[in-house]
């Protein structure tokens, strides 16, 4: 029990240099915290979604549109539930910076997403009106829209104004729930194509398909993909999982840089962590002298000098929880405001902490070793005469 | 009186392991700001310098990008007779009609699709843009399935080689060479004749039409004259600005990351360097007694401790700044979110970036060596002589 009161005695021996090594790990800790957390707002789209959804788009690429007519194709296939299809609209609101999403979709789609959760009010008002749509709740909150109020959209990808009423305001059934949407009637759109461009009518920029729950997914993918073959538009069907994925995949360099500098930040406590108890260490090369003289182990050295170097490691990873704590809160209102459309969940997983506590806990370890080498090694002698 | 700077250099010297941590520490933090500027400055340059200043580009209102654009027949030749676009010798005006679709196609290395823009042009396309060279094979005979492709996609694309096809638009086409566009834009993307690319992909009209205007053209009266034309839904930008206008969310998203990592990384650096010079304060208290009652000032002892830890954090600066700017030589591709296609390009240093690096560093020693140096210059005589 003794040395738990020594090491508790010599971790206070220098409070400022101490006090400064735990800031300097929490920082560390939460810079750690707030990248991991960056890196999980990007796949927040890839965990929102469903196994039993498949994508069906263009093979050639996702700007090329697919005809109307295999709609009926697709449903007629055993064990599809349901098939809706969906256009990307791009428009922006007043101003290129004002980005979210915003995509015409037909009547199925709200059917096909339940965790878009619509009261049924309004939900009935949306479909009875051509010009309707209904947009997630957060989005709403940006903007300070109410339903029934009117909102005009530029189109960049469909030439004009486009006017839209709000009829509705969905919720997230779950925490990973995109709010941030803006979905009108596909309808809609595809009557003002006809009027502006007829030849462009009928474009289905891509296809959602329920499967019945127990489908193999990969197969009813290949058959989809079968169907058409040869044709001027063949498709590419996946898992909505998988398509999710690869909208993350193509901006992996960036998110490979993010993953780097989340380890560099480790060898920063590392070096922060190892200074200070080198330091010590070197200062007290004496004192262990007189220790081992007294018949102390070296395995009561190893425990005293390693012991400081966890102490102070979870003192900094303690503190810099709190400050990610707060952090991410304060930093989850700014990214709503400023870049919610781009990571609609900002949230701290389990998983971020546990991986922190698990880093913490290896830098005080390796921090140790040097110096522990070097204490066990001194001989008591050498270790008398040595002046700090 | 001052004191030698030969004392401060001998200092760091004598603890060794202690300063190389610490310049470590500043090392890594110049190291990520460096390279995360020289990541958005790569990725500008890129695309500014895909424009040139004579050209100026056509495409349809609000629309943003040439993928999303169209322009049809009628206008691209309304737009080709304006009288500030110069003409060869024989009266032809030099423009290009181009015709862009994104196709998606496996990368050699991860077989991860990405998206690739396909180019389709008007015969004086290479012309027009200098910085496209030839480098293996030969251009596309007019009115055949041929195609050339830049060096960066036969480099970063699976099945992409000279001789070889590329399936896309129900059609297959011959690779008959492969061009060199430097660090710029084109560098990804695959060229061949717009009338031929175009019908392929069931399309009527172009992406975008750019010309080259006369020496001295008024390019503002132009602009005016065109976007107010009825017969025109086009908005007119200079070629350089439309690329340049291409980097902003990339380059922000990698700026405003960058500088955030770099903050809070720099906190750790600092705390790093406080740590090391109060203990080297504490360590050197009756040497510090010993130069005051030899007649060194207050201020000379401030200075030198000062000096110390700028020249700490000074070396950890260089450091930083020359591992950095080994990052040159290495090549990113990411996707383009202004564009949706992939981009490839260099980490660019310049002078600037180099600057503010080591004054980055610099900044750190001050702050970290500020408050150790001014309790140096506190200690009275007669306590610090007594303290050993």
């Amino acid at each position: 029990m003794k040395i738990f009161k020594l090491i508790y005695k010599n971790t206070l021996r220098h409070p400022l240099r101490t006090i400064l090594t735990i800031l300097g790990i929490a920082v560390a800790v939460f810079a750690f915290g707030i990248i991991r957390t960056i890196i999980d707002a990007w796949y927040a789209g890839v965990e929102a979604s469903a196994q039993n959804r498949l994508v069906t788009r263009s093979a050639v690429s996702l700007v090329m549109p697919l005809p109307l007519s295999y709609r009926e194709q697709i449903s007629k296939l055993p064990g599809v539930l349901k098939v809706g299809n969906a256009n990307w609209f791009g428009g922006i609101y007043k101003d290129p910076k004002n980005f979210f999403a915003n995509f015409a979709v037909d009547e199925n789609y709200l059917d096909m997403y339940p965790e878009f959760i619509v009261p049924a009010d309004q939900r009935e008002q949306y479909l009875k009106e051509r010009n309707a749509c209904v947009v997630g709740r957060k989005l709403a909150e940006k903007y300070g829209w109410k339903v029934g109020d009117r909102v005009q959209l530029i189109g960049t990808i469909f030439p004009g104004d486009w006017d839209f009423i709000i009829r509705g305001i969905y919720r997230g059934a779950e925490k990973g729930t995109d709010e941030t949407a803006f979905l009108f009637r596909w309808d809609y759109l595809n009557e003002r194509v006809r009027e502006m461009s007829p030849d462009d009518a009928d474009n289905v920029g891509w296809y959602m398909v329920q499967i019945a729950g127990n489908a193999d997914a990969a197969a009813m993918s290949q058959q989809i993909d079968t169907l058409f073959k040869n044709s001027f538009a063949e498709t590419l069907t996946e898992t909505e999982r998988a398509f999710q994925q690869s909208f993350v995949a193509m901006s992996g360099t960036i998110i490979l840089a993010m993953r780097v500098i989340s380890i560099v930040v480790i060898f920063i406590i590392l070096l922060v962590l190892a200074n200070t108890i080198a330091m010590s260490a070197r200062e007290r090369l004496s004192e262990y002298a007189v220790l081992k003289t007294l018949g102390f182990r070296p395995f009561h050295l190893i425990g005293l000098i390693s012991g400081e170097s966890m102490l102070i490691a979870l003192l900094g990873f303690v503190v810099g929880m709190i400050l990610m704590i707060f952090a991410v809160q304060g930093l989850g209102v700014f990214i709503n405001e400023n870049l919610g459309s781009f990571f609609p969940v900002f949230e701290l997983k389990d998983q971020t902490i546990v991986m922190a506590f698990g880093a913490a806990i290896l830098v005080a370890v390796v921090a140790a070793l040097f110096p522990v080498w070097r204490a066990v090694k001194m001989k008591i002698a050498d270790g008398l005469r040595q002046i700090g | 009186m001052k004191i030698p700077l030969s004392y401060s250099f001998r200092n760091l010297w004598t603890r060794r392991l202690t300063t190389i941590l610490t310049m470590l520490g500043v090392a890594l933090v110049v190291f990520v700001f460096v390279a995360s500027l020289m990541l958005a400055d790569g990725l500008k340059k890129t695309l500014v310098s895909t424009g040139l200043d004579e050209n100026v580009i056509a495409i349809r209102r609000s629309s943003q990008t040439e993928v999303q654009s169209g322009v049809n027949r009628e206008q691209a030749n309304i737009l080709r007779a304006a009288p500030e676009v110069e003409t060869k010798p024989d009266g032809t005006p030099v423009v290009t009609n181009d015709m862009v679709v994104l196709i998606s196609l496996p990368k050699r290395v991860s077989q991860q699709p990405s998206n690739v823009v396909i180019r389709g042009v008007s015969p004086l396309a290479m012309e027009m843009r200098p910085q496209v060279k030839l480098i293996e094979g030969g251009l596309w005979k007019t009115g055949t399935q041929e195609i050339i492709i830049g060096k960066s996609i036969q480099q970063r694309f699976e099945g992409c080689d000279l001789n070889g096809t590329m399936r896309f638009g129900s059609t297959d086409w011959k690779i008959v060479g492969v061009f060199d566009a430097g660090k710029t834009g084109f560098d990804s993307e695959v060229w061949g004749d717009a009338d031929i690319i175009a019908p392929a992909f069931r399309r009527d009209g172009f992406s975008s039409v750019t010309m080259r205007l006369r020496p001295g053209a008024d390019v503002e009266a132009l602009k005016t004259r065109i976007e107010s034309d009825p017969r025109l839904t086009v908005e007119l930008k200079r070629e350089k600005q439309y690329y340049a206008d291409q980097s902003r969310t990339l380059a922000l998203f990698i700026n405003i990351l960058g500088t955030l990592v770099s903050v809070v990384f720099s906190l750790g650096a600092m705390i790093g360097a406080m740590i090391t010079m109060y203990a080297a304060v504490s360590n050197r208290t009756t040497e510090i007694g010993t130069l005051r009652a030899l007649g060194f000032r207050r201020r000379s002892v401030l200075g030198a401790f000062l000096f110390e830890a700028i020249l700490l954090s000074f070396l950890g600066g260089l450091m930083g700044v020359a591992a950095s700017s080994l990052m040159q030589f290495v090549r990113i591709s990411t996707t383009n979110w202004d564009t949706f296609a992939e981009l490839a390009f260099h980490f660019n240093v310049t002078p600037g970036i180099i600057l503010s690096g080591v004054a980055f560093a610099v900044v750190m020693g001050i702050v970290g060596g500020f408050l150790p140096a001014i309790r140096a210059s506190r200690l009275k005589i007669v306590d610090a002589l007594r303290s050993a």
